[in-house]
This record gives C-alpha cells, sequence and structure tokens, in this order.
C-alpha cells in the first residue's frame, strides 16, 4: 500500500470531488433521467440513514419510529411554504425551523423513553412514529391544519437567491434539468452530513455514546451523562430526519401522510442494518443499495425479455420476492452488515471463536 | 341495547385473536430474545390455507355440515404453518444466533416480505372471501347481541391458552423449555436438546397462528395476502403491552389491547366532546402501550428489567 | 468461504448491471413504428388487484386498437402498453413518471390512487404529455391548472354530491351516520357527501372513522347504532365494506348501506354474502349493460382476465379516448395530440365522454346500483 502523504491524499480528494460532480451526468447519461431522481432519492434515504444511525449505531437505541421526523420536517416546509396557509417562507428560513422543530419532537420521544431498552423502546418508538402519521392524517378537522389524507399540494420548489431549483438552468452550455440541481444541492447537504458524522464519532460525544451502547451501567458509572447524551442522539438523528423532510416536501411539491407510513421506518432501519450499523461507508452502501435495488429490479422483464426472448414471469410478480430474499441472504452471509464498522469486526471476530466452540458444545452435543 | 357490554365482548372476541398471535411473538423471545417479525405471515398463511382447502371442499360440492368442512380447512392449515415455522426458524434465523442483534430482525422483515409475495403468487392479488357455511346463530347477553362464531373463538382461544399454559408448566417438555429460556448453554449442558426445543417452540408458536388465521378469516369473512401485517403488529404490541416473554402477560396484554381499542373507537368522540374521532383509535391504543411502559418498563407482568444484549 | 461470498457479491453486481443493460437495449428497438403508452398503478401491495384491474383493462384496448389496425400520418403503427407498478406510493409514482417520461411514451393512463397521481401530474406536465387518470377522484388532481391531467372518472365532489342527495331526497334519510377510511378517496368522498346531505336538509349523527386496512368495525357500528340512523354512509373500498355489512346485521343495526364506486364491485358482493342483499352504491357514468359495446366488452375482459374488480372499464376508455385524440390530431406525438384532447366526445362504455375545462369530466352522470341476490342492478342514473 502506498503511503498516504499530502500530495496522495489531495489526489484522491480531487478525484472523488469530480466524480461527485459528474455523478448526476454520468447517471443521465448510463441510465436516463429517471435514474437522476433515482439518485435525488437515494440521497435523501443517505440523509436520513445518516440521522438514525447516530440513534440506532452509535447509541444503540433501536428507533422504529424515525420517518416520523422526516414527516414533521416535510409537513413544515409544506405547511410554511405552499398556499394551504398562504405562507411562502424563504428556504434559508424553512430549512432551520424544520430542523428545530424535529429536533424538538426528538427530545419529546426521548424524554418518556429514557428508562425503555431494547424492544421495548422499539415498540414506543414504532407507537410514536404511528402516532404522528395519525395526526397528520387527521388534523384537518375541526380546524385544517394538514388538509388530512388529501395531503399538501402546490408547495413552493426550493429557491436559493434567485436560483429556482424547480426550472431548467443552462450554464456554460450545460443544460441542467430540476432533478440535476436537487441532486447537486443533497449531495452538498449529504456532505455536510457525513462531515458532521464523522467528526461526532472520534468526537466526546461520539465515544460516550458508544460506551452506553456496549453498557449503559458502566458508562453512567464513568461518569456520563447518559440522559443528556441519550436526549442529544434522539435529537440529532430528528434534526437530519427534519431536513431530509424539508429537502422532499420542496423536491416532491406534493405531500400526503401515506408518505410517511411504518414500512419507510422499517426500510430506513434495514438500510443500516445491512450496510453496516455504525460505520458511515456502510450506512451510505445500505441506503444506496435498498433505494436502488427495487428500481433495478422493474427491469426483470426487460432482463427476461432479453435471455429467453420473452417474458416468463410478470415482474411486478417476482420484484418484491426478489427484495425480500435478496435482505436474507445478506444477513446470512454478513450479519453484522455488508461493511461492518472496524469495532463490531473485531468483536465479532474475537468471540467467533468462543462462540463456535460454545454452540458447538451446546447446541450440537446431542446431534 | 346496552353499548358497554356490546363494545366488552367486541373487545374480548378481536382481544382473544391477537392473544393467540401475541403467544407465537412472546414465546420465541423467551427463548431466544428475538422479535419474529414473519409471524403474522404465519397467520396469514394458516387463513390461506384454511380457505384454499374450504374453498376446494365448498366448490367440490362436499355434502358435509359446514362446521366439518371448516375444520377440515383449519386441520390443513396447522400442519402447513408448523412446517413453515420450523422451516423458517432453520433457514433465516439459526444461522444467526450468535449473529449481532439486529441481523435476525432484517431476515426476519425480509421473511415476511417473502412470504407476502409468495401468497400473492399462489393466491392472487385479489381478497378471498369465506363461504358462508358456519351457523350465524345470534344470541341476547347482558342486553348485548353475540353470535356463534364469537363464541366459538372466545371458547377455542381459552381452551387453547390453557393448553399451553399446561404445557409449559406441568410437562417435560414445558420445563425444557423453561430451562432453555432461562439459560441455554445450560440447558445443553443437562441434557435438553436446545435446537429440538427452540424448533418445538417455532412449530407450537406457527400452530397457533394457524388456529388464529383461520378464526380472523372467518370471523371477518376473508383473508389477503396482506391481512398479517397489521394483525401481527397489533398482537407484538400486545405482547410487548404484557411483558414480552411472559406467556400470561401476552394473553393479558391481548385481550387488554382488544378492549382498549373497542373502547377508545367506541367512546372518545363522546369523551372528547367531538373534538377527536374513532380515527384516534389507534393513537389510544399506542398513548396506553407508552404509558405502561414509562411505569412500567417491562410490560405489565414483565418479569426481567435487565436488559441481555 | 470469504472469497465465496465476495463472489457472490460480484455476481450481486454483474446481475445488476446486467439488467441495467437489459434496459437501454429494450429503449432502442422501440423505435420505428410503436407508440408507447404507459400504465401505472400499484401492482403489489394491498390495494394490488386493484392495479392490476386497471392493467388489464388497458391492455385489453391495446389489443384490441392493434388488430384493429391503427394508422397515423399515413404509417401503420402499433400501440405498446409499458406498464408499471407505482405501489401506490407517491415517491415511487414520481420515480415511474420520469421513467416513462425518458422512455418516450406518448402518454400515460394512471395513476390509481389520487396520492400517486398528483405528484407524478407535475413530471407529465413538465414534459407536455398528457394522462389520463381512470380512477383518481381528489378535486386536487384536476385543480392544479395543468393541461395535461385529465381523468374519465367523476371527481369526489361530482360523485358525493349526487349520493347525498340521492339519500336525502329518494332513500329518505333524515339522521344519517357516516364512516370515512381516512384515505384521500374516502374521506374526499365523505366529505362530499357530507355538505351534499346537509345541504338538502338531512342530520348528520354520527362520523366515525376506520382505515383501509381495518376488517374490524364492531366498536364504531355499535356507537354508531345509539345514536339510531336511518341509514350509514361509507366512503371507503369493497374489503371494508364487505365486513362492514356483515358486522352490521351481527350487531342488528338494520339500516340503509350506502357506499361509492369503490363499494360497487363484484368483490363486496362476494365479501359480504347474503348481507349484500339491499346494499345501494353509485358507480360514475352509465350502466355497462346499457352502453353500445358495453356487454361486448365485459364479455371480451371476463374471458380474459376473469371478473371485473372495478376500474378496468375506464382504464379500457382511456386508452380509447387517449388514441382518438391522436387519430384526429393524425399524431401520435404528445405535442400534437394535446391539444385535441379536450376537444373529446367519445362514446365509451362507461358513458359520453367529454371534457371540461379542467379536465374533468363535463356533465359526469352517476348510476346508483342496488345488490340483489348476488349481482348489482341498476336502480336510476342521476346527472
Amino acid at each position: 500500500m502506498i503511503e498516504p502523504t499530502r500530495k496522495n491524499a489531495w489526489r484522491s480528494f480531487l478525484l472523488l470531488a469530480a466524480l461527485l460532480v459528474a455523478l448526476p451526468f454520468l447517471v443521465d447519461a448510463g441510465l436516463g433521467r429517471a435514474w437522476v431522481r433515482v439518485l435525488d432519492f437515494t440521497l435523501l434515504y443517505i440523509l436520513l440513514a445518516l440521522g438514525l444511525n447516530i440513534v440506532v449505531g452509535y447509541a444503540g437505541l433501536l428507533d422504529l419510529g424515525y420517518i416520523a421526523f422526516y414527516a414533521v420536517g416535510a409537513y413544515l416546509y409544506a405547511l410554511l411554504a405552499s398556499p394551504h396557509f398562504g405562507l411562502h417562507l424563504p428556504f434559508w428560513m424553512l430549512l432551520p425551523i424544520g430542523a428545530a422543530t424535529a429536533a424538538a419532537f426528538g427530545v419529546m420521544l426521548g424524554t418518556p423513553t429514557l428508562r425503555l431498552r431494547g424492544d421495548y423502546l422499539a415498540i414506543v418508538t414504532l407507537g410514536f412514529g404511528e402516532i404522528i402519521r395519525i395526526f397528520l392524517n387527521n388534523l384537518n378537522a375541526p380546524i385544517n391544519i394538514t388538509n388530512g389524507p388529501q395531503g399538501v399540494n402546490m408547495i413552493d420548489p426550493i429557491q436559493i437567491g434567485g436560483l429556482l431549483f424547480d426550472k431548467t438552468h443552462t450554464l456554460f452550455g450545460v443544460t441542467f434539468s430540476a432533478a440535476h440541481q436537487y441532486s447537486y444541492l443533497f449531495l452538498l447537504l449529504t456532505l455536510t452530513v457525513i462531515f458532521v458524522c464523522l467528526r461526532l464519532q472520534d468526537s466526546r460525544i461520539g465515544r460516550a455514546w458508544v460506551a452506553i451502547r456496549e453498557d449503559e451501567v458502566a458508562a453512567e458509572a464513568m461518569g456520563i451523562n447518559t440522559r443528556n447524551l441519550k436526549l442529544l442522539a434522539f435529537a440529532m438523528g430528528a434534526t437530519f430526519g427534519g431536513v431530509a423532510g424539508g429537502l422532499f416536501a420542496g423536491f416532491q411539491g406534493f405531500i400526503s401522510p401515506e408518505s410517511f407510513n411504518l414500512m419507510e421506518s422499517i426500510l430506513i432501519v434495514c438500510m443500516i442494518v445491512l450496510g453496516g450499523m455504525g460505520n458511515i461507508p456502510g450506512v451510505i452502501l445500505g441506503a444506496v443499495l435498498l433505494t436502488v435495488l427495487p428500481e433495478a429490479l422493474r427491469y426483470l422483464g426487460d432482463a427476461q425479455r432479453a435471455l429467453l426472448g420473452h417474458v416468463v414471469v410478470d415482474p411486478a410478480d417476482l420484484r418484491m420476492l426478489l427484495f425480500g430474499i435478496a435482505l436474507i441472504v445478506v444477513m446470512l452471509y454478513r450479519p453484522a452488515g455488508l461493511l461492518p464498522s472496524r469495532r463490531r469486526q473485531r468483536e465479532l471476530v474475537a468471540e467467533a471463536g468462543v462462540a463456535e466452540q460454545e454452540q458447538a458444545s451446546v447446541y450440537d452435543a446431542q446431534r | 341495547m346496552d353499548i358497554l357490554t356490546q363494545q366488552l365482548i367486541n373487545g374480548l372476541v378481536l382481544g382473544s385473536v391477537y392473544a393467540l398471535v401475541a403467544l407465537g411473538y412472546t414465546m420465541v423471545y423467551g427463548i431466544l430474545e428475538l422479535i419474529n417479525f414473519a409471524h403474522g405471515e404465519i397467520t396469514m398463511m394458516g387463513a390461506m390455507v384454511a380457505l384454499a382447502v374450504i374453498g376446494a371442499l365448498v366448490g367440490a360440492g362436499v355434502d358435509l355440515p359446514g362446521v366439518v368442512i371448516a375444520l377440515f380447512g383449519l386441520l390443513a392449515a396447522i400442519p402447513v404453518c408448523m412446517a413453515l415455522g420450523f422451516a423458517i426458524e432453520r433457514v433465516a434465523y439459526r444461522p444467526l444466533r450468535h449473529a449481532p442483534r439486529l441481523a435476525p430482525l432484517i431476515t426476519a422483515i425480509g421473511m415476511s416480505i417473502v412470504l407476502q409475495n409468495v401468497a400473492m403468487l399462489i393466491w392472487g392479488r385479489q381478497y378471498i372471501s369465506f363461504p358462508p357455511i358456519l351457523p350465524q346463530g345470534r344470541h341476547q347477553l347482558l342486553g348485548a347481541t353475540i353470535t356463534d362464531v364469537q363464541i366459538a373463538i372466545l371458547c377455542t382461544s381459552v381452551i387453547l391458552m390453557a393448553a399451553l399454559v399446561t404445557l409449559v408448566k406441568r410437562t417435560r417438555l414445558g420445563r425444557a423449555m423453561r430451562a432453555t429460556a432461562q439459560a441455554p448453554q445450560i440447558a445443553g449442558l443437562m441434557g435438553v436438546n436446545v435446537n429440538t426445543i427452540i424448533s418445538l417452540t417455532f412449530v407450537l408458536g406457527s400452530a397457533l397462528a394457524a388456529v388464529a388465521g383461520f378464526m380472523v378469516s372467518a370471523y371477518y369473512g376473508l383473508a389477503h395476502y396482506y391481512m398479517g401485517f397489521m394483525l401481527g403488529l397489533k398482537a407484538f404490541s400486545a405482547a410487548v403491552l404484557g411483558g414480552i416473554g411472559n406467556l400470561a402477560g401476552a394473553m393479558l396484554g391481548g385481550l387488554l389491547l382488544g378492549v382498549i381499542e373497542s373502547l377508545g373507537a367506541g367512546y372518545i368522540g363522546d369523551l372528547t366532546g367531538g373534538f377527536l374521532g374513532s380515527h384516534y383509535q389507534d393513537v389510544f391504543a399506542f398513548f396506553v402501550l407508552i404509558l405502561v411502559l414509562v411505569l412500567r418498563p417491562s410490560g405489565l407482568l414483565g418479569e426481567r428489567v435487565v436488559e441481555r444484549a | 468461504m470469504k472469497s465465496s461470498r465476495r463472489l457472490a457479491l460480484a455476481a450481486l453486481v454483474a446481475a445488476v448491471g446486467l439488467i441495467g443493460c437489459g434496459q437501454q437495449d429494450a429503449g432502442n428497438t422501440a423505435g420505428e413504428g410503436i407508440v408507447q403508452i404507459g400504465s401505472v398503478a400499484p401492482l403489489t401491495g394491498p390495494q394490488a388487484h386493484l392495479g392490476k384491474d386497471n392493467d388489464n383493462g388497458a391492455q385489453l384496448a391495446v389489443d384490441e386498437i392493434n388488430a384493429a389496425g391503427l394508422k397515423l400520418g399515413g404509417k401503420p403503427l402499433r400501440l405498446q402498453l409499458v406498464s408499471e407498478d407505482d405501489q401506490a406510493d407517491p415517491r415511487t409514482a414520481t420515480i415511474i413518471a420520469q421513467k416513462l417520461v425518458d422512455g418516450g411514451v406518448a402518454g400515460v393512463i394512471g395513476h390509481l390512487n389520487s396520492g400517486a397521481t398528483i405528484p407524478a401530474s407535475k413530471i407529465y406536465h413538465d414534459a407536455g404529455i398528457p394522462q389520463i387518470s381512470p380512477s383518481a377522484t381528489a378535486i386536487a388532481y384536476t385543480a392544479q391548472g395543468f393541461k395535461t391531467a385529465f381523468r374519465v372518472m367523476t371527481n369526489d365532489e361530482q360523485q358525493g354530491k349526487a349520493l347525498g342527495q340521492y339519500a336525502v331526497a329518494k332513500l329518505g334519510a333524515k339522521q344519517i351516520a357516516i364512516i370515512d377510511d381516512r384515505t384521500a378517496y374516502g374521506q374526499g368522498l365523505a366529505d362530499e357527501f357530507e355538505k351534499a346531505a346537509k345541504a338538502a336538509g338531512a342530520e348528520i349523527v354520527a362520523h366515525e372513522f376506520t382505515s383501509d386496512r381495518s376488517t374490524d368495525f364492531l366498536a364504531i357500528l355499535t356507537s354508531i347504532k345509539a345514536k339510531h340512523p336511518q341509514l350509514l354512509f361509507y366512503g371507503g373500498m369493497d374489503a371494508q365494506a364487505g365486513p362492514m355489512a356483515k358486522q352490521m346485521q351481527q350487531l342488528g343495526l338494520n339500516v340503509q348501506l350506502l357506499g361509492g364506486d369503490g363499494v360497487e364491485t363484484a368483490e363486496f358482493v362476494k365479501l359480504a354474502g347474503t348481507d349484500a342483499e339491499g346494499v345501494v352504491a353509485s358507480s360514475p357514468g352509465l350502466p355497462l349493460a346499457s352502453m353500445p359495446g358495453g356487454t361486448a366488452f365485459k364479455e371480451k375482459f371476463t374471458a380474459r382476465y376473469g371478473q371485473i374488480q372495478t376500474y378496468a372499464p375506464y382504464a379500457y376508455d382511456a386508452v380509447y379516448v387517449m388514441v382518438e385524440a391522436m387519430r384526429r390530431a393524425d399524431s401520435a406525438e404528445p405535442g400534437n395530440y394535446l391539444a385535441e384532447l379536450p376537444k373529446t366526445d367519445y362514446q365509451g362504455v362507461t358513458g359520453h365522454i367529454r371534457f371540461d375545462a379542467k379536465g374533468d369530466v363535463a356533465g359526469g352522470s352517476v348510476t346508483l346500483y342496488q345488490a340483489k341476490s348476488g349481482t348489482w342492478q341498476v336502480l336510476e342514473t342521476v346527472h
């Protein structure tokens, strides 16, 4: 391996930057405009997965209602920037308001659940997510706040300075469609969040979270304020969720409660577990795979046609089946995720010998 | 008609179904500390298989009393679900017994997606209706109405739960199960075949799920490949409410959840002067759940407070 | 072990890549002589049976048109239906919409749900591609001012109004209870029904709620029973209305059950069994049997796909409306035939289809049916 000199680091950094800048155009050229949209959603899911990773991966608190914060961010944006209330706040105000409100909801969820652990926490967070969704779905009467199941339409597209993201722009002879422009904005925010996560990981706070995850009692004994740190984890995770929600609302132009159901929460948990909990590259990989895979599986029909000449099985019938099988197979072969964090890997490797021995002596004794 | 009595009957019948499904969750959790997310789908499979058999028998014009035909359906569904439960444990959970905690959760979710889609491939996307072969008798009880099917569901649930408790508390097999739940390694050393016990737990839970699925489809008159999701979710909540891992807790939790939902849907509107209506039924149920867990973090009858990671 | 895992991963990546390439090839072969029309509906998930029904309806129309031969601009053309699954999910719907736009479809039949139709309509609008929804009923869909958005189904307002007036004037209900399933469809319809019923002088004694996943309505039906209504209106789908009708009988709640097009289905009669007897429900347009070609459509459809679920005839008509516009413009180019769509004057199997300025069905007659001995029988058509 080459020694990581300053020059090499710069070179790879520039290479990566160039790749990221070119990414939307590469996707467009290679796969089509629809895939730029898939890229946009993938970036949103990376934001969400990174946010949830703070709660689940770092602090070890299983949260099955994470989509609620996404919903809060999205609805706040929608209500403050649409004809529904006739409000049209600018983007630079919407984003912080959404983030702050989501953080407040995070603390609201965190406070009563501080004593709960493991699966009890899971079910309470799940309930919390459902409660938020049900309120969003029903708060159209007696006072119409959320417009109920009809959702909020005609949401203002994101606008920064004079740049309206919704319109196609041409710069230096290159045409940027709405999907392209959004992908750059999302990319920028994702990179910011990745940076924050990286810095958090090895900070005092990050290490305190890991301590809580590994052994809460010991962590408390070491003088860690577990209450505040758990609340901080919920609030930080919720903030990212809220930001992603705001971006989603501006991008889609229409939101309704059905986008924020329990399956979405579960999907995000799947992303981080599949990719490798607590490990940023792993989480990103998980998010990418689980957003791209269901879309890629749409081409099953074309693939069948190409390979066999005709469609044998209706692709719509097979798509979700293969998705489920993929979840199982990946977990069976990589139980710690596709890219596990180094710490976790060490734990597993160190324990593997012991565990195998135990298993051999206990479970296979009577075979 | 007495409204309160009627709501209680509605709630108890619904609750006894939840309780049966919840038992499956709680048994598996008690032994493996694993949320078997696919359990709801096993319930669905039970309903689908039973309906397929019943439909075939009715379609073939078999001249038997309706109850007997229904029983044939049930008897076909139970072994299928048992085999399914056994297979799921072998394929998706056993290899991950020493993996990080959340890994089996993901395989469980994957399994549940797979089962749903397999059911969709086999039985199609339509709702399947339960033929009208069961007695439709109605009885008056304390000013409320109760049907034959409701009585049958209540009785079956009570009998099955009593049988399960006896099995776990009184038999050799039950003792082995309890030993495995407490300390699998030690139980293994004491001559308990841990793998067999775990398989048996899945098989037993799946049999209960088959019965529950059959009862749900008979009660509401339909089955659909997507029905397991909500049912499983409710039953899982019930198991947690009662204290997951605890058999009596699952039953209590199931019945309570059923009654809470019924009373919630029936009375929220009147209690809040129309401000909140029956659309907040689930909010009400989850709120009670959260309140119970905040006050008693390990559920109503749960004993273990310490987390075993 | 390790290398085999890597191999498996590599295979997975390769497979995904291959599938991606397959798409490119398919895109290229669709060159001359083929006009692609998108058909979008949920093909997986809880509403998959309705989605497949729409898709089948559209496919039948496409096959018929191909068999009869289509000639535009002097060139013989073949229609090809591109079926996509939006899972009734608004996010997936926009991806699919973009995918269809990229794929160069000439028009889109879909989507099924309002929640998916609305966000997708923006993408079709931006691309200038006409969209005809066979089943989205939310008022908001055509209220956006998009010149590309049409529907061949009456909207919530049209149908809710007809139902509300009918309940009071014809069924003589003075005290009415309402249940809606809190979906965009159910709630929209129930609200419009409530407005119309109130305007006609009825009193709403109870408004209860359920969800589109529920099967147990005993609790809300019990509390409705205590309010002694003369009629119960349900805004929602057959899968809920079926067990609901059963449970009404079970509780001895013997009042008239009234529903919209989500209830007027064969599925409802199957699910409710004998308890379906006497239930009244509406469906937009005119009765299939009274339409020229209606019976023939039904026979062809059932022979090929089995029973009609709900919206297949509307999807079938939507394809014809689109192709007729193409014929008048003598072009399958969206830019050319879009201007012809508002001038539509087509005799379809669901009724006489003309569009108003917003893209809604003009006039929008609604037919009421009653379930009698296992089938829906026409009561009357209101305009």
